[in-house]
């Protein structure tokens, strides 16, 4: 198929950005998103020009690296998926698609599409962990039993990936989503019980420093959370942070 | 220089603990100073960085990827072993132990396989108390499943995202220790060259991938935890970034490269659908508990379905050849993944291949789904006759087992694997090979360290599925923190080291020299074009299938290409920016010095063992007719080839494997 990309390009952080357009040909529905994209920095390449640079690795979904904004939605039109996992079946021929960076205060633009995300590092080192020591000597693994219910919804949460498309999603740009996909996977283990007070409120406390938003209840995130992490996570954060809050 | 191992002497089920009692610890007022460089932050790296750190080694650790998180470890799927005998069906660290040295067709150091079976249990409860939330059963407990090449179920998992969660813990462990600024984080940092001071390793040169400055830094140890070298196929399982580079410049300074040809093809991934293909994804190996492995019996079956005229659900099952429990009755669809790969391409390449390209084998579903569905209906007192409603209970359940890998599945093949069968292929998925180590995990550099799929030691020939995040973390959480310390012991008056010197002057010089060059190439062809090409003559001259004609082809023809790729590769941008395409022919270039070496090594060993098999090498008749013949006479060896400049000049040192405590036979899954 025949399509027209619009895509941001941006120099570095400092420059100005601008949307250029791009006729591409030969497009097969086949093709992931980011084998388009290939396809395009290939023509790029050999034509002299610069390629587009964008985040991605290991192109099946987990790592969480690609982050492309597609027709006004993070990971594009597709449910459930990263822009890795769109494939261009999604798309007709003679679309035009806009691809622009995830875009938030907390993700500076680094280089066209790929932006910094390691606020989101940040705040797990704010409290993103159980402290324990590798010592080979903790309890045996089967010593406390979990509820298997409990066991699967803290599977569930830790299911993020951590690219973001719950901030850039977000009309406030709010990390909470993420944020409480972690504080769920702990709180809801015994394990992760023992120290929830200062977890939540020092991870929260980071969230609000790397100037994410507050949440507004919309549920943008959640549609767009190519991992279907679920918003009970934000309900339940709140909770956490309101007991820590009393707590003291 | 001869190799020695450093195996401690005694029994082995008492190697481990008696090395530890016997080596030199470091107090913890000194380990504050000394520096630790950790390369890699999969399982391997970020497990080790994590240790080192809390017991109160200042750890500088470096990663490619934006975040230490991000590390191709992540998208491991299917579980890791434990010799935790929770299923009371039989196991040991002893049957780990042998399991892991057969499966690797005896090809692997004992001392350190038993060391890895012995340590294996403590990962469990290290990654429980971390937080990892596997799966568990209604009794509350941690629950089980099978994977190739074992008789019991030893297998923990996270759905099919036990990699991911592993890898989350990990990263957690990590995160405690960089807020308390134990751990410095060096995110979008390429290594480059490794710094040696009086033969030692003393640190590394590193290109900031944001900026392209080059920077150095020093450190009393270096530790490689950077993964394999499976994109030197270019198609393969491994991530878009995953190189060889760090190991490969590890080389070059005087690391052994032990065992390159040894490589993983997986059996079960998706096929390839087109030339623009840029990467190949696995299919989990915990799907072939469930799923049974068939193509057409007849050959105009196959055919009509490559037309597209015949569809998989209507073939009776009378004309289906289920050819992995045909030919291995006793292991059926769990024979290991190199004996499963050979199976389908054997199949497919008599022409019974189904897919548009006739490279793919039918991976299905139906028979677990209707023993599931049953089974629930049963437990629920429902009509377990009732076709309909048991179809519904089993795909639920399948589900609940392995969803997330049908939705993959149905988002690239566009097609419902719940209804129709999944089509799968064989595809490079990890390298058993990997810089020689001896028992310490230390190269044949001092005080240069290679963990995880990095080094060659556990798996042998073949690696068993579940086996690599076991390693991964065995080195990283326990092993290599003990035998670091015993070396760092040394160095608790050393004092900083400067990067002030004319070694650090000197490698510096050379990671700058060769960017310029590449930058200022101004060629014709793109990068990508070599690394297809350098895949290409893998895979046809290198893959599943080998022979000596063959295999000098595809050293000459490696060879002329990086002549090829040095006049004619066009770098655009320039060196002092984000720049992939640079990144990109730096990583190329090393493939192909690495993928001339594995030629040679794949030529010198002219044997069939594991995933390494030679035509010329094969059972000529018997019950085993056709299958791979290994030959222990003359090559029970590890191979570890030193660098003399160019790969043709490797020199091949032996490592001699003795098996003291297990008798060498001819593999047989029948």
């Amino acid at each position: 198929m025949k399509l027209t990309l619009k895509i941001w390009r941006q120099k570095n952080a400092q420059a100005k950005g601008q949307m250029v357009t791009y006729p591409i040909d030969g497009i097969d529905g086949d093709m992931s998103f980011l084998e388009m994209m290939d396809v395009l920095n290939d023509e790029l390449i050999n034509k002299g020009d610069e390629p587009v640079v964008f985040d991605h690795d290991c192109r099946e979904g987990i790592c969480g690296s690609c982050s492309m904004f597609i027709n006004g939605e993070a990971h594009g039109p597709d449910r459930l998926v990263t822009t890795c996992q769109l494939h261009m079946r999604k798309f007709k021929d003679g679309d035009t698609i806009t691809i622009e960076p995830f875009r938030a205060g907390g993700f500076p633009v680094i280089k066209d599409l790929m932006v910094d995300r390691s606020a989101f590092d940040r705040i797990q080192h704010a409290g993103g962990f159980i402290s324990i020591n590798t010592s080979g000597n903790t309890q045996d693994a089967n010593a406390i039993p979990i509820e298997k219910a409990d066991a699967d919804a803290a599977f569930d949460a830790a299911t993020c990936i951590g690219c973001g498309a719950c901030v850039a999603s977000c009309k406030n740009s709010s990390a909470m989503l993420f944020v409480s996909a972690k504080v769920s996977q702990f709180s809801l283990l015994p394990q992760g019980k023992v120290e929830a007070t200062d977890r939540v409120m020092n991870m929260v406390k980071q969230m609000d420093e790397e100037g994410f938003g507050n949440c507004t209840n919309t549920g943008a995130c959640e549609v767009e959370c190519p991992k279907g992490i679920s918003l009970e996570n934000i309900a339940r954060m709140n909770r956490e942070y309101l007991s820590a809050s009393v707590k003291g | 220089m001869a190799l020695d191992s450093k195996i401690p002497s005694g029994p082995l089920a008492d190697k481990w603990t008696q090395y530890k009692n016997d080596i030199n610890l470091v107090n913890p007022a000194n380990k504050r100073l000394i520096d630790v460089i950790v390369v890699g932050t999969g399982l391997a790296g970020g497990s080790a960085a994590a240790t080192l750190a809390e017991l109160g080694y200042n750890v500088k650790a470096f990663c490619f990827q934006d975040s230490p998180r991000r590390a191709h470890s992540i998208a491991a799927q299917g579980g890791i072993n434990a010799a935790k005998n929770y299923q009371g069906d039989g196991d040991s660290t002893y049957r780990l132990f042998y399991d892991t040295v057969k499966g690797g067709d005896y090809r692997s150091r004992e001392a350190n396989v038993y060391r890895l079976a012995e340590v294996s249990a403590n990962i469990i409860d290290q990654c429980v108390a971390q937080g990892v939330p596997f799966a568990r059963d209604y009794g509350g407990l941690l629950d089980n499943r099978s994977f190739g090449g074992v008789l019991v179920s030893r297998t923990f998992y996270a759905k099919g995202q036990t990699g991911q969660q592993l890898l989350l813990g990990a990263y957690s462990a990590m995160n405690r220790q960089i807020g308390r600024g134990k751990i410095k984080m060096y995110n979008r940092h390429e290594m480059l060259d490794v710094v040696k001071v009086d033969g030692k390793a003393r640190g590394i040169i590193t290109r900031n991938l944001v900026t392209g400055e080059i920077e150095r830094h020093s450190a009393h140890a270096v530790v490689l935890g950077t993964g394999g070298y499976g994109n030197v196929f270019y198609l393969s399982t491994n991530a878009m970034g995953s190189n060889v580079t760090a190991a490969w410049k590890a080389h070059k300074r005087g690391a052994h490269f032990a065992n390159p040809c040894y490589t993983q093809i997986h059996p079960t991934c998706i096929p390839v659908s087109g030339d623009h293909q840029s990467k190949l994804t696995l299919m989990s190996e915990s799907l072939r508990n469930d799923g049974r492995i068939w193509v057409p019996a007849k050959k105009e079956d196959a055919e009509a379905i490559r037309a597209g005229k015949l569809k998989p659900t209507e073939i009776a099952e009378e004309n289906r050849d289920y050819y992995l429990e045909r030919r291995y009755p006793a292991f059926g669809n769990l024979v290991p993944r190199d004996v499963a790969s050979r199976a389908a391409k054997e199949r497919c390449d008599a022409g019974f291949g189904v897919n548009k390209t006739g490279e793919a084998v039918y991976l299905d579903f139906a028979s677990a789904i209707e023993r599931y569905g049953k089974e629930q209906a049963y437990v629920t007192h429902q009509d377990a006759n009732n076709a309909a409603l048991v179809k519904k209970l089993g795909q639920e359940i399948v589900k609940t087992k392995y969803g997330n890998l049908f939705q993959m599945y149905e988002k690239i093949v566009d097609q419902n694997p719940y209804e129709t069968p999944m089509m799968i292929y064989p595809a490079v998925h990890y390298t058993m090979g990997g810089l020689w180590v001896d028992y310490n995990l230390q190269t044949s550099v001092e005080g240069l360290y290679a963990i995880g799929e990095a080094n060659f030691s556990d798996h042998g020939a073949n690696r068993l599925g579940a086996s690599a995040l076991m390693q991964g973390l065995a080195d990283g959480y326990f092993v290599l923190p003990y035998t670091i310390g015993d070396y760092l012991s040394q160095d608790i008056r050393t004092g900083p080291i400067s990067t002030d010197t004319k070694e650090f002057e000197e490698a510096e010089k050379n990671v700058r020299s060769q960017i310029d060059a590449l930058v200022n190439n101004n060629g014709t062809k793109a990068v990508d074009y070599f690394h297809k090409k350098l895949g290409k003559i893998m895979w046809n001259k290198c893959g599943m299938s080998r022979n000596a004609k063959d295999l000098q082809s595809a050293i000459d023809e490696i060879a002329a290409l990086r002549d090829e790729f040095y006049k004619e590769v066009r770098v655009p941008g320039t060196e002092n920016e984000f720049n992939e395409e640079l990144a990109k022919a730096l990583r190329v270039a090393d493939f192909l010095e690495l993928g001339e070496l594995f030629a040679k090594d794949a030529l010198t060993r002219n044997e069939s063992c594991g995933g390494h098999f030679r035509e010329e090498s094969v059972e000529l008749d018997g019950p085993q007719k056709g299958e791979a013949l290994r030959d222990d006479k003359n090559f029970t060896f590890v191979s570890a080839w030193e660098y003399k400049g160019a790969p043709k000049d490797a020199v091949l040192h032996k490592e001699e494997l003795t098996y003291e405590n297990i008798e060498l036979k001819q593999r047989s899954y029948k």
